[in-house]
């Protein structure tokens, strides 16, 4: 397994090999040794190849991932899986603001807690967090599922479109035209593929689910007194 | 963008290292703010007397001049003067008179307040921060966007007696606290924002707050965007505006309490591995006092 400690080696150094990647190559399986908090580790990858990052992480780890599997052993800085496109990002610890944010697919893991606007704007990505999340999360969310096991923080979903989120504690409270909805069987069954996807233990009974009240997707003309 | 720093001890242990930790945070945070740097630290005191950071030129002829006798110690662009607590006035006094170049950076028992246009790892060898010790300190580094480089428009700012505030934002109502705190007696010497929140602060514990209370009232009367980082003479506190949006990282062990801007300014802290790392939360006031 190519081992790369960042104490020696240069970032960029480190993205440039990890970009030259290709299917089919031998080395898939890369360790990254003291990253310190270096930003922009692992980005941009676009291989099924498998980076696991000793340590904490800077901003925009694994940002624009496709194919890949980053796994960061400690905590995240702002933005970790950041459009991510496909793939699986695994963060250890907690992740700072804006985890998953943008992202259009994959799968992104939490151990820890999530900070502000965890998956603000996501577009079809999957985020698993089993702490808690900050405020401002899934702010404008399009697409894809939000799961939390923990609480979330104030102004969940604000300008939420159609992506769905579930949470297990409790929700400080919920942003326009974010609402309470129904769990029907067919959102246990999806809640069940995602624990499975995630490694999760838990009872999909115990969630709630959130989504779009639909209320801000056009304009009324009956509010047009109001501009 | 700007990168903040602070620590505060909690083991006296490290008091002799505290310069040299906080140099190595303030040069990781380059990245963020090259233009300037300054810190402060809190340093040695003796009961009854004023440390008095004087920046300027020439600043061994105001010893000279005011008491041959009187302690001070040059670092670079900057002099640490100390007077009797009674003669403090006369001293600011006779400074405005006959050296209206230099500017009291900063005043109190035990603060020191140094800054300087230039790369951070520059401006702490040029005070020599490695070598200092004390209980805690602050720093900044700057990256202007609305005002030139100077020396003046350098962090941190210092309003009273031993406070001092480092801060990452930018606040939208400073020139209306500017005209409320003017007639309160709080001066504001410069044009900068981030000044007038030290004001704010300054006036509120002059008030009989605590630094708590005077952050926590600083949530109502404050608008803009906000991380601050502010010392006084026995604490150290940390609040983030409510929708946070300047980024702050802190770490905690039984030796230490450690803001950085980023996590990368706190990796070469002994214990770092062990340590609690957490981010603070929006609007929520976060107060170590020394016990």
């Amino acid at each position: 397994m190519p081992v790369v400690d960042l104490a020696t080696s240069s970032r960029r150094d480190l993205n440039a090999a990890l970009h030259a990647l290709r299917e089919g190559d031998n080395d898939m399986h890369w360790r990254v040794e003291n990253p310190a908090g270096q930003h922009a580790l692992a980005c941009g990858l676009d291989a099924p190849v498998t980076v696991e990052i000793a340590g904490h992480a800077g901003y925009y780890c694994a940002g624009m991932n496709q194919h890949a599997t980053v796994v960061v052993e400690g905590n995240a800085g702002v933005g970790v899986a950041e459009n991510m496109m496909s793939g699986r990002v695994h963060v250890k610890g907690d992740a700072s603001q804006s985890a998953g944010a943008t992202a259009h697919g994959g799968l992104l893991v939490i151990d820890g807690n999530a900070s502000a606007r965890c998956g603000i704007s996501m577009k079809g990505v999957d985020i698993v967090v089993k702490g808690s999340i900050g405020p401002m999360s899934a702010f404008m969310a399009q697409a894809g599922r939000l799961v939390v096991l923990g609480d979330a923080g104030d102004a969940l979903g604000d300008s939420i479109y159609e992506a769905r989120i579930y949470v297990a504690g409790e929700v400080a409270g919920l942003g326009a035209d974010c609402v309470e909805k129904e769990m029907r069987e067919e959102h246990r069954a999806e809640l069940r593929e995602l624990f499975e996807a995630a490694g999760v233990e838990a009872d999909p009974a115990m969630f709630r689910r959130y989504g779009s009240a639909r209320q801000l997707y056009n304009f009324h003309v009956d509010n047009a007194a109001a501009y | 963008m700007c990168g903040i720093v602070g620590l505060f001890l909690k083991d006296s242990s490290l008091e002799p290292q505290l310069g040299s930790l906080l140099a190595g945070m303030l040069e990781v945070m380059t990245d963020r703010g090259p233009d300037s740097a300054g810190f402060a630290i809190y340093g040695s005191g003796q009961k009854g007397h004023v440390k008095l950071t004087l920046r300027g030129s020439d600043l061994e002829a105001i010893k000279v001049s005011l008491d041959p006798d009187s302690t001070m110690v040059l670092r670079d662009t900057h002099a640490v003067l100390v007077v009797p607590q009674d003669r403090e006035d006369e001293v600011r006094g006779w400074l405005a008179v006959n050296r209206p170049d230099v500017v009291v950076t900063g005043a109190g028992e035990r603060i020191e307040l140094y800054k300087e246009v230039g790369l951070p790892a520059d401006v702490a060898t040029r005070f020599g921060l490695d070598g200092m010790a004390g209980t805690h300190g602050i720093g900044h580094t700057r990256m202007a966007t609305e005002s030139a480089v100077t020396t003046d428009g350098a962090h941190p700012f210092s309003t009273g007696k031993d406070q001092c505030l480092v801060h990452n934002g930018s606040l939208s109502n400073h020139a209306s606290l500017r005209r409320m705190l003017e007639p309160e007696g709080i001066a504001i010497h410069t044009e900068n924002d981030s000044e007038v929140a030290a004001g704010y602060l300054t006036w509120k514990m002059r008030g009989g707050a605590s630094l708590a209370e005077a952050l926590e009232a600083s949530l109502e009367d404050l608008d803009g965007f906000y991380t601050f980082v502010v010392g006084t003479e026995d604490g150290f506190a940390v609040l983030r505006d409510p929708i946070s949006c300047k980024p702050a990282v802190m770490a905690e062990t039984d030796q230490y309490v450690a803001f950085g801007s980023e996590y990368r300014a706190l990796v070469s802290l002994p214990g770092i591995e062990n340590a609690k790392v957490f981010e603070p939360d929006p609007a929520r006031v976060y107060a170590w006092t020394r016990s």
